[in-house]
This record gives C-alpha cells, structure tokens and sequence, in this order.
C-alpha cells in the first residue's frame, strides 16, 4: 500500500480541516433494489468482529513472562544496615531495604510501635488505640469506622463494626488487622503485627498458630495416607476460627 | 515494558518448528475459547533465575511431607536465610500442578501461607506473596479458588508502600479474577474498585501495569456491564486512564496499552461513554492516534504497536455516540491528520497485521459516514488510490473499502466528480469478477452511485466491458434485482 508522500508532510504539519466540497443527493441514491445508506457502526462487546484483536491480544498476555515471582535480577550493592533505631537488617540490593522499609517501617505507630500495611489502617489504629478522646466520643456516636476504602460506615463498637466487615464486606471473621483492642497484659495476642524494637525476629502473635504445639514433622512414612485422623502438628488453627472459603477440604473431615 | 522472555515454561532443545507449532495451537484455542466466549488468560510473573536455569529442568515435584516441612521452616526456622529458603523451595515446588493439588489439599496449608504472608518479615511476605502468585495462575480452578481467602489481605495491601508487593497482589488479583465469577462476587464487596482507584495514583510504572492487567480482567468479565463498569465509572479511575494514555514523552507503552484495553472493555459495554467523552476521551484518543501514526514508522517504537487495536476500537465505537458532537469531537476528528493517521496505520498492519485490517476501516467508516469534510480529505489528500490496493487482501476487507468509497461517493456529484476518471473504475470491474455475495453487492451499490452523479462513467463501464461482468450474477438471488438496474442505467446513458 502506497501513500503519496504528502501525508507523512501533512502529519507533521498543524492541525486542519478540509472545506467540505457541497453536498447534493439525489433521491434515487440508495433507493430500492439498491439499499446503501453511510451509516455509524458500532460493535458490541462480544461481537465475533473482534475476535482477531482478541486473540492477539491473549497470545501477548501468555506469552509475557517477567521477573516478579521469581527473585528479579537486581543490582546488588555493597552491604547495609537498616538505619531505623532498633533495627539489625542487612540488605544488599535498595529493592529489598525499600521493601523492608514500608513493611516495617513506614506505617508504625509512635505510641506502641506497631507497624501496619498502609496509612489508613495506622490512622485507624491510633485513633481507636491512642486517642482518649475517641473513647468519651464513642459512647455518644458511632465512631468505628469501616476499615475499607470507600466504605464510610461507622459503628457504634468494634464487634458492630466486624459484623459489617464479614456480612456486608465478606471479609473473614479472624481478619487479622482487627484486632480489637484487649485491656489486658502484654501475654494476649493483641497485635496486628508486632515489630519490638528490640527483636525483629519474633512474630509469634502475628499468626494464629498455636505455638506451644509446634513440632518438626514426622519423618516420611512409606505408607500412603489414606485417612486424616491425625492432624499434622505442624500445622494448626487458631482457636474457633473460621476456615473462609472452604473448597478441597477432605470429604471425611467434618465441617 | 514488558519484554517477552523465554521462562521455565519452554522446555530446553525447542526447535523453532516445534515454538511456530505451539503458538498455532495456542491460537487454535484462543479463538476457540473466544467463540464460546470463555476467553481468559492469565498473566504470570517468573523470572529465569540463575539457579533453576542451570538444571536445565524445572524444580520437582513435592509431596506432602516436603510441603509440611517447607512451611513450618518457614514459620519456625531459626535463621532468617533458612526461613526464606524454605518459601523459595515451596514456591518452585509450586510451578507443579501435582504439587498445587497437594498443597492446597493439606489442611491448613493455605491459613499457614496467609499468616505468612502477613506476618511482619518482609522478605517472608513476599515469598509468600510469589507462593500465592503461581496458585493463582494455575489452571486448575480448585487451586486458584483455593487461594480467595487471602484476597482481603491482598486488597489491603494495595494501600501500602512497597511496590514489589504491590504488583505482585495485582497480578495475582487479576488471575483470581479471571478464574471465577465466585472470586470476583467476593471481590466487589470487599472493595476492589477503591482500592484500585487508590492504587492508580501510585507513580511506579510496574505497579501501573499491573494494575491496569488487573482492572481488564475485571471488566472482561460476563457481568461487567451491569455489576462492574458502573462503579469503576463513578470512580475517579476512569480520569487516571485517560491521563495515563496521554502521548508524549511520559507514555509508557506497557503501561498504556493495558489501560487502552480496560477503555475498549469500558466503551463497548456501552454502559455510559457519554460521561468519558466529557472527561475528554475523544480528545485523548485522537491525540494518542496521530501520536501511534508519527511511532509506528520507527522501529524504536515496537512497544507501541500493541496499542493500535484497542485505539482503533476505542475511537470508532465513541464515534457513534451522539455526545461527540456536544463535545467538540467532531471538529477535532476532522482535522486531516487524523485521516492521514488512519491510512498510516492501515498501511502499518497491512505489513505487520493483516487481519487487523477490518479494525483500521472500521474507523474510516465511522470517520466518513456523516463527515462531507473528512470525504473531502480522502479526495484531496489522494487517498482514494492507496484504499482500492486493500481490495486484493480479503473479502471482508473489500467490503469495508467499498463501503467507505461509498460513503464518498453518496456525498454526490462534486465528490463522485473526483472518482473518475480514475482507478476506481478498473477497480470495480475487478471485484466484479470475484463471486463473493457481500463483496459484489457492496461494487454494485458504489457503481449505482457512481452512474447516478457521474454518468460519463457507466459509458466508460460499457466500453471496459462492464456488461458481461454484471452479466455473471444475474442469476444470483441477492444480486439480481440490482444487476438489472444497473444494466438498465447503463444502456440507457
């Protein structure tokens, strides 16, 4: 397909529309047995029309494969400690500190410490933990708020408001960044997520394992298992909590 | 952009016969699947790292006691390296259907993987957050919607920081998406659409990409135009789209082109364009068409050839909302250059994509239907001569060229005055020749116009013969009534 030259020229050029030549139909245009009329097409979505387009566009979606999962190339840099008072942290690549960062780091509460996956929920957090005002206002109002964004429901207390989250929300029922907020000692697993600052090795609250049970896991056994009657120790649920989305769990095993 | 890599996937010692084989096949299914509209692909992120490359084979399989020991290493292992490992191991293991099932039949596998993923080690999170991503990519529908109880967690963490995780949530969502209607039920109450429209903001390319894969997922779905688009309309996303499809130096191709596709899914739902045409649509496409035009002729631009389809789409269907004209769009549509674009383009996938043809004319017709001064273009800009060598490419093709030299020609005798003397004619007699109904009757149709307001060319048609060319389909039910009365109009010139 060849173009005149002129329309590279003019693609280059200003803006600019032609003076339409005049316009003069007759009425025997189109008229039967003929049957033009110009006319605006337009395709739905599922259309076969699109069908090429379509596949091509899958084949690309198939056939990208980056470096996400898998541990992309990085540059390494000479070793470095995380500068944030209390942390030990090595690091050699700045992917890694600045992941680290905003885990632990970025969103944590100066009264107690404790680190969150974002902004909103941290604002949350210390206005319901830390704030002496909220309480006073709590019994006059609803002041829990919803936890997600965009909802902008607000609750009389923390369990109206973790009712809301699992019917209307279909959040799960032990969602762990809801944990309400326990008047007793430090020994309660109270935390969303616990970052001490002492020891970053710990986390023993943030999930709800029973840690007391733990044992490395019994050497492989020849035989096949056909039946679940032991549950392995190594794995365990938190106490009464519910299972979520229930799909291929052993027929056997009651639900 | 992302640059097509060869993954774990392609087993070593594949030839180039055996790769031309597989995409043929996988094409095969594509249009299979798109024929009973079950269209569906997912993205998966893996990188060739060095260490599963040398083997030259992907990582094996693992039973149910490797998986138990992996996970409570995870969770219980003393050194921070060994607690990685043991995700890094589990997760290679994973690239395995065999291993998927295991995993997700043990009991609380998944819980424990969750808790892992929101524990408070960084690098933990993310292994756990790659664990859940090769789940989601199976294709295996038990596996995937095993993995729906984390999606509260993945959402949330959409609203954090760290970019790697981010992605990694949004790839992993737009797979859980597509895989079942159960997944994205769950999903919409939860909050997908503000958080997406939070997440929009951010200003790292990859985390856009991967939103924008996230955000087609959820509009190809079944049930989008009722129970999605409205409330991703409402939102500020579709005002982020437009801005991230602004050309220029800041278009990121990879970027763009998932954005380009999420419009197209918007647009041909019809749900509500009259709104993104005040938020400027029109004028960004358009801006964006004479910017691909400028691209596609320098090889540099690879990138942006994927965007070309959906533009076209995106452009044509908006033309045929009344809103255009309210908004301006019509007088910018008219500006020469973006015909001359057009025709750019069409000689761009003639060479690269010739089944993408029909998509290009699409817009032509939509751009000349009702526009004197467009038509007026194609005559002077000498646009008539390149549209009649489509002819030859197919029949579908023919039948959108002759139908936009009709919507040319319907203007009448000042536009048909230009027509001929020329190739057109000789064009005509060709396609005369060919025995395709739809492509046949559009000629006719174009050579009733032509006869009506150029009469010096039915005497022309006679002496080239045109007679006995008619003469052929007299016989041919849908053709007949209009053979004759043009054999009528000729001889009686």
């Amino acid at each position: 397909m060849q173009l005149p030259p002129a329309v590279h020229a003019r693609l280059a050029a200003g803006p600019g529309a032609a003076e339409p030549l005049p316009v003069e139909r007759d009425p025997a245009a189109g008229a039967a047995p003929f049957r033009f009329a110009a006319r605006l097409v337009r395709f739905p979505r599922e259309h076969e029309f699109f069908e090429e387009g379509d596949v091509q566009r899958h084949l690309y979606l198939q056939d990208v494969l980056t470096g996400v999962a898998g541990v992309p190339e990085r540059p390494r840099v000479p070793e470095f400690t995380c500068q944030m008072a209390g942390c030990c942290q090595v690091f050699d690549t700045l992917e890694d500190y600045e992941h680290h960062y905003h885990t632990l780091h970025r969103n944590v509460c100066s009264f107690c410490k404790r680190a969150f996956p974002s902004g909103h929920l941290l604002d949350i957090h210390i206005l319901e933990w830390h704030d002496s005002l909220f309480q006073v206002l709590s019994e006059r109002q609803d002041m829990y708020q919803c936890l997600v964004e965009g909802c902008t429901e607000k609750f009389k207390t923390s369990k109206d408001r973790k009712d809301h989250l699992v019917r209307h929300h279909l959040y799960p029922g032990d969602f762990r960044f809801d944990k309400p907020k326990k008047a007793k000692g430090p020994a309660s697993p109270v935390a969303a997520m616990q970052v001490p600052t002492e020891a970053v090795g710990d986390d023993g609250d943030t999930m709800e394992v029973c840690s007391d049970h733990m044992t490395p896991p019994p050497e492989p056994v020849g035989e096949k298992r056909t039946s679940r009657h032991r549950i392995p120790s190594t794995i365990c649920f938190g106490q009464g909590a519910s299972r979520g989305f229930k799909s291929t769990k052993n027929k056997n095993k009651h639900q | 952009m992302l640059s097509p890599r060869q993954g774990l996937l392609r087993p070593v010692g594949c030839g180039v016969e055996e790769l031309r084989r597989r995409r043929r096949e996988r094409e095969a299914a594509l249009r299979r699947a798109r024929r009973e509209q079950q269209l569906v692909s997912k993205r998966l992120l893996r990188d060739d790292t060095p260490e599963e490359a040398e083997g030259g084979s992907v990582a094996s399989i693992l039973g149910e006691a490797e998986i138990q020991q992996f996970l409570w290493l995870a969770q219980r292992g003393t050194e921070e390296k060994e607690r990685e490992g043991a995700l890094v191991s589990l997760r290679r293991g994973l690239q395995h259907p065999e291993t998927q099932q295991t995993f997700i039949r043990l009991e609380g596998s998944m819980r424990t993987l969750v808790g892992l993923l929101t524990s408070n080690h960084a690098l933990l999170q993310l292994e756990a957050a790659r664990c859940l991503h090769e789940l989601s990519h199976s294709e295996q529908s038990e596996v995937a919607e095993a993995c729906l109880p984390a999606t509260s967690y993945l959402l949330t963490y959409l609203a954090g920081h760290s970019s790697d995780l981010i992605e990694l949530c949004l790839y992993t969502l737009g797979n859980l998406i597509v895989e079942s209607e159960a997944g994205r039920r769950q999903l919409l109450p939860q909050g997908i659409v503000p958080a997406l429209a939070s997440c929009i903001q951010s200003p790292h390319l990859p985390v856009l990409e991967a939103l924008g894969y996230a955000l087609s997922q959820l509009l190809q779905a079944k049930e989008a135009p009722k129970k999605i688009i409205p409330s991703v309309l409402a939102s500020s996303i579709p005002q982020h789209m437009l801005r991230l499809l602004q050309p220029g130096p800041k278009l990121n191709p990879g970027v763009a082109v998932e954005f380009a596709w999420c419009l197209h899914y918007i647009i041909c739902s019809q749900v509500n364009n009259a709104l993104l045409i005040t938020h400027g649509a029109v004028s960004t496409l358009g801006l964006l068409l004479l910017y691909l035009a400028g691209s596609v002729q320098s090889p540099e631009d690879a990138g942006l050839e994927l965007l070309v389809c959906p533009v076209l789409r995106c452009l044509s269907n908006l033309l045929t909302e009344e809103a255009v004209e309210a908004e301006g769009g019509q007088v910018q549509l008219r500006d020469e250059r973006v015909v001359v674009s057009v025709f750019i383009l069409l000689q761009f996938l003639l060479q690269k994509h010739p089944s993408l043809l029909p998509e290009g004319l699409w817009l032509l017709n939509n751009l000349t239907a009702n526009s004197p001064s467009i038509c007026t273009s194609l005559l002077s800009l000498d646009l008539i001569k390149p549209l009649l060598q489509l002819l030859p490419v197919s029949n579908v093709v023919s039948v959108l060229v002759l139908t936009v030299l009709c919507n040319v020609a319907e203007k009448g005798p000042a536009y048909c005055w230009h027509l001929w003397p020329g190739p057109l004619l000789s064009s005509l007699l060709d396609t005369l020749a060919l025995s395709d109904t739809d492509v046949v009757g559009q000629s006719l149709e174009l050579l009733q116009l032509l006869f009506l307001y150029r009469p010096e060319a039915a005497q022309a048609f006679l002496q080239q013969s045109g007679l006995q060319a008619l003469k052929r389909h007299e016989e041919e039910a849908q053709l007949q009534d209009r053979v004759l009365a043009l054999q009528q109009t000729a001889l009686h010139r």
